[in-house]
């Protein structure tokens, strides 16, 4: 048998049909759902008499939309149009018969994070969702992808995707991370390196010992930014991690089926004489906490470093640099450290899960937020909120000055109240810089947990290493 | 979804790398249950004020653009997030073909569920189209997708590549559901076999 990479195996393990051209229906293990790209996909279903071909492979969450104040189950605290589109997402739940987790449940949170944290997620498993940072559900060695609203409806009404295979693309991160280094700072460092174009048309299988070494919420937040690098997916193979995170979780496989599981999940590696299309490879030990300076994820820099030159860039990312300075009221030469922010926001499915808040707290645990500023907390899930506040997380974040947030994507896309003001500068732990992403005319700088929590006290981009 | 088959009309350039799916439709306007309507945001943070008055130098505001049916665009158009508002907004508008070259994935995708047309073409080929699209008026474009050709205000050609399925979805309006559904045997008998192989998923 010719030596296939972990993509190679979980695609072949998936093709229900492959015509004479190569485009294939593959099958779709988990749909997650959530209330923004789905009302129009439920609502073709109804229009053609159709019914969800496997409800019970798929998970419905409302996570976008919501407000994350207490109180929120009062409806008044929505705008009309995102009350009708999470009341649209309880409607077709029931309506259709899938899983289904409303805002009322503690269970309820950012899709991305309630999949994994529920067990739906598992290694080797395909997994949609028509959000594009469903590849961090690629963390398990599950091949997980962002569809569009008519491949939503093409899923629930078929349980297959029709696919073309990626390239396969290996990303090695050798040796051990320096102090202060997170995942965050990882994913930011690869997208820095290939541009967010850089990733089109591959599925990128992140590898080497950097890697193995971090924990399931870190990987979660490396496979996450995969699509910021353009790529269809990002994979980390399953190994001792994975079984102890997935082991015991409510719709993880039990007794003798999680012993069957054990053993599939042991033959998803890459083997070693797989070919590649692509190979890059970073030192562990040359990546430094970073933060981006620009409006596209690739705008990153160490925090060590200044404000590139426009000219410094080549054909047009000149004129996208220049345009990218000015809407961040920025100056070329300027030090990043010496750049003041307001806002703060932790959270996201990038970096809103449980390991990320003691990050974050471990760095704030007896400071104060600096005057002035706005710093806010959104735990990822009603769960990962349960267990900070057990931990004593809530108490460090309240004492220092943030707000505790109820769970949803909140200011990561700023679809509920928590926005940007115009003007406004944030440090944000979320996935995207992108102009007017967290609020009108709003101003992002992304950066890990615990940088975020140096920047809020110290009220400007800061070396989290000098708080160590 | 409405056929494609061939396109003759103002190309609109807009040479910015890595125009993103929050510049195409921002987010407020993803607050809809419905596809249609989304053409007049198109692109709104960048074509109208805070105060809703268009931006004269947006290029869609320009009167000689103002009816464009084709875009000739920057490197890796349509980057960031899944939503097909993306599409959804730009078919609204009357935009049914997108020239780049490069797109993002999940907008590539995106296109061909609403008739609109992506072509990937050389960054020379894309430099000469944008050269042409810079003509105003007079910067009439033909995209004929039977013979994978495009023909440029002055005459010239340009051929390109595209996956001959879609290709035959788009040229025929076909509806992908319909088209899977009659594989629905190969569908069943791979769940029959995986749920042997894999009875915990």
């Amino acid at each position: 048998m010719s030596p296939k990479t972990l993509y190679d195996k979980i695609w072949d393990a998936h093709v229900a049909h492959e015509a004479e051209d190569g485009t294939c229906l593959l099958y779709i293990d988990r749909h997650l759902v959530h209330e923004v790209t789905s009302p129009q996909a439920f609502e073709g279903l109804r229009m053609s008499g159709r019914k969800v071909h496997a409800p019970d492979k798929t998970i419905a969450v409302p996570d976008h939309n919501v407000p994350t104040t207490a109180g929120r189950d009062d409806p008044s605290q929505m705008t009309e149009d995102s009350r009708i589109q999470v009341e649209a997402l309880d409607k077709n739940a029931k309506e259709f018969g899938v899983h289904y987790y409303p805002v009322s449940d503690i269970r309820q949170g950012i899709v991305h994070i309630v999949g994994p944290e529920q067990g739906w997620t598992l290694p080797g498993m395909t997994v949609v969702c028509g959000d594009s940072h469903t590849a961090t559900h690629g963390a398990f060695g599950a091949l997980a992808h962002g569809i569009g609203t008519s491949e939503v409806e093409h899923v629930l009404a078929t349980q297959t995707l029709i696919q073309k295979k990626s390239k396969n693309m290996k990303v090695e991160i050798t040796g051990q991370l320096r102090p202060g280094v997170t995942a965050k700072d990882i994913t930011l460092s690869v997208i820095g390196h290939t541009g967010t174009g850089g990733g089109t048309g591959y599925v990128i299988e992140y590898c080497g010992e950097a890697i193995r070494a971090l924990s399931m919420e870190g990987r979660m937040t490396v496979c996450n930014m995969a699509i910021e690098g353009g790529a269809r997916a990002g994979l980390i193979a399953p190994d001792e991690t994975t079984y102890e995170y997935v082991k015991g979780r409510p719709h993880a496989p039990k007794g003798a089926q999680w012993e069957a599981a054990l053993n599939w999940w042991k033959t998803l590696y890459s083997d070693d004489d797989a070919h590649w299309d692509m190979v890059i490879t970073i030192k562990g030990e040359d990546i430094a906490p970073v933060v981006t300076w620009g409006t596209s994820p690739e705008d990153v820099l160490p925090i060590t470093e200044v404000v590139p030159a426009p000219e410094s860039f080549k054909g047009g990312k000149v004129e996208a640099a220049r345009r990218s300075i000015e809407y961040m009221g920025l100056t070329a030469g300027q030090k990043l450290s010496d750049i003041e922010i307001d806002t703060v926001f932790i959270g996201s499915c990038t970096n809103g899960r449980i390991e990320d808040l003691r990050a974050a707290a471990a760095i704030l645990k007896g400071k104060k937020v600096k005057d002035g500023m706005r710093a806010m907390v959104v735990p990822g899930s009603g769960l990962v909120r349960a267990q900070a506040e057990e931990e004593g997380l809530a108490d460090i974040f309240k004492e220092a000055g943030f707000e505790w947030r109820l769970a949803g994507c909140s200011m990561c896309l700023a679809m509920n109240p928590d926005q940007l003001a115009e003007g406004e500068r944030c440090a944000s732990t979320s996935n995207r810089n992108f102009e007017g992403r967290q609020g009108y005319k709003g101003r992002t700088h992304l950066v890990s947990p615990a940088m975020a929590a140096a920047a809020a006290i110290t009220g400007k981009l800061t070396d989290v290493r000098e708080m160590m | 979804m409405e056929k494609f088959d061939k396109l003759t009309g103002i190309a609109a350039p807009m040479p910015l790398v890595n125009i993103d799916t929050d510049m195409i439709i921002p987010k407020v306007f993803l607050k809809t249950i419905k596809r249609s309507g989304l053409g007049v945001n198109l692109f709104d943070e960048m074509r109208y004020d805070r105060q809703g008055n268009e931006i004269e130098d947006f290029v869609l505001n320009k009167p000689a653009y103002r009816e464009a049916k084709i875009i000739v665009a920057g490197d890796n158009f349509g980057c960031g997030s899944s939503r097909e508002h993306a599409p959804w907004a730009l078919a609204d508008f009357g935009i049914r073909c997108v020239i780049s070259t490069s797109f993002a994935d999940i907008f590539y995708n995106n296109c061909f569920k609403n008739g609109i047309l992506p072509i990937v073409l050389p960054q020379e080929d894309v430099d000469k189209l944008m050269d042409d699209a810079e003509r105003g008026a007079n910067a009439v474009v033909t995209v004929d997708l039977e013979a994978q050709e495009i023909t440029g205000p002055d005459g010239g050609k340009v051929t390109f590549d595209l996956d001959p399925f879609k290709k035959h979805c788009l040229l025929n309006g076909l509806d992908d559901i319909g088209l899977t559904m009659e594989k629905a045997a190969s569908i069943e008998s791979f769940e029959a076999k995986a749920s042997q192989e894999r009875p915990w998923v």
